[in-house]
């Protein structure tokens, strides 16, 4: 690892004139991934900037029809947030299946979304409940957030303070765990809203993408025998040793509709 | 920089750089060597202690993000007389370890599961041992060990029943 500057920051506002004043600063999170890159050099940043222990964005509350869940909450405690597990059970339920039980400890929804891995659960999730990601200067719908392997839309000053879940109908997350990583090779969230039905899909693709075929058929009939001839095309999907873009198209198709069948 | 936290009850003061990493100010620091690196990436689980009493790879946490902190390590556990710690002794009882090297994060990783899910079913404690790897054992001491704390209904091998 590179030496680098740390800092705390103790409120969003710091964190912003930081990231403003230094010139390759880099914010942390949990550090379960920054760490790791940092040892690998893969970044050297001139700066760490640490808004982990930022206590206004901690916390899940309900604020109508929403579960709203601050940047820097732990894995562990949105898998263990009865307000989560009372509205949208798939949500921590994904949660749940983070990493392993010290990761879940340390990484935070915020930093998972904003590094953007196309491996990673919560991208999926956001995508498959519409959720919107609320930052420093606006509010991101997920279908805009996601944009590319590790590429979000947020803007380098940009720093990510909130996601806000609408409450599904009902709704499901399958994953087909990579065995040794625990990264999903492909995760499936399903959730059935009055107005239709969304599919998130992570693992798959560069980033996490909705399966807009699932959706149309699923939105008609919420039945895993809906989708049961709804093929998702290989193209643009990820291919590397351990599976093929093939494979992954056809795991797809398999974890959406495990995933309808969960939701029931 | 320098860093003030906790460790194993004691207060500690000490200087680091902002990259040293909590397992590094501990073992060659504190020489607290009990503390494992086995795979440097997050994995393998030798390095767990507890921070503020829950279980993290001290391999992938900034000493600098321990400061103000408490920090347990496997040398904090066993009462300052020798007794060992129920889940030490447990591992003793039921052979959960050969080699010895993932051992004190699997001890550190079983407190902490008997902390949150007493009652824990032999599934779960397999499913919680997710982030420990083992290379000799193939596990069964180890899940019968922590589950004699946290479940010992569920234990199967009463070798001295």
């Amino acid at each position: 690892m590179r030496n680098f500057d740390y800092h705390v920051a103790s409120d969003v506002k710091a964190a912003e004139a930081l990231l403003k004043a230094k010139e390759d600063g880099k914010l942390m999170a949990g550090g379960m991934t920054l760490l790791p890159t940092l040892k690998q050099r893969l970044a050297a940043p001139s700066d760490v900037i640490d808004i982990g222990s930022i206590s206004a964005l901690k916390g899940v509350k309900k604020d109508g029809n929403e579960i709203v869940i601050g940047a820097m909450t732990r894995h562990f405690d949105v898998a263990n947030s009865d307000v989560v597990k009372a509205n949208i059970p798939a949500l921590a339920s994904l949660a749940s299946q983070i990493g392993d039980p010290a990761v879940r400890h340390r990484g935070t929804i915020g930093g998972s979304i904003a590094n953007a891995d196309p491996a990673a659960d919560y991208p999926g999730g956001c995508m498959g409940l519409g959720a919107t990601i609320v930052t420093t200067k606006r509010k991101i719908k997920a279908d805009d957030f996601f944009v590319g392997l590790f590429e979000t839309s947020l803007e380098s000053d940009e720093i990510v303070t909130e996601v806000r879940f609408p409450i599904p109908q009902k709704a499901a997350y399958q994953k087909f765990r990579h065995p040794a990583s625990g990264y999903a090779v492909v995760g499936v969230m399903v959730a059935k809203f009055a107005d239709g039905v969304r599919v998130g899909v992570t693992g798959s693709g560069p980033n996490a993408f909705r399966a807009k075929d699932f959706e149309a058929a699923l939105s008609k009939d919420f039945s895993a025998r809906a989708i049961e001839n709804v093929n998702l095309s290989a193209d643009g999907l990820l291919s590397d040793i351990h599976f093929s873009a093939e494979y992954r198209a056809h795991v797809t198709g398999v974890m959406a509709r495990r995933a309808v069948a969960a939701a029931g | 920089m320098e860093v003030k936290l906790t460790v194993n009850g004691k207060p500690v003061t000490a200087t680091v750089e902002p990259r040293t990493l909590l397992v590094e100010l501990l073992r060659d620091q504190l020489r607290l060597t009990g503390t494992h690196v086995g795979c440097d990436t997050t994995q393998c689980g030798c390095c767990v202690i507890h921070l503020d009493g829950e279980a993290v790879k001290s391999c992938t946490i900034l000493a600098a993000q321990a400061s103000g902190r408490n920090v347990l390590t496997i040398e904090g556990l066993a009462k300052p007389d020798g007794t060992l710690h129920p889940m030490q002794e447990a591992f003793r009882e039921h052979h959960g370890l050969q080699c010895g090297f993932c051992t004190p994060g699997m001890v550190m990783m079983g407190v902490d599961i008997a902390r949150r899910l007493p009652g824990a079913d032999e599934k779960t404690v397999r499913q919680e041992l997710e982030g420990n790897i083992c290379r000799c054992t193939g596990y069964q001491g180890i899940v019968q060990a922590i589950l004699s704390v946290v479940n010992p209904a569920a234990v199967k091998d009463h070798h001295h029943a």
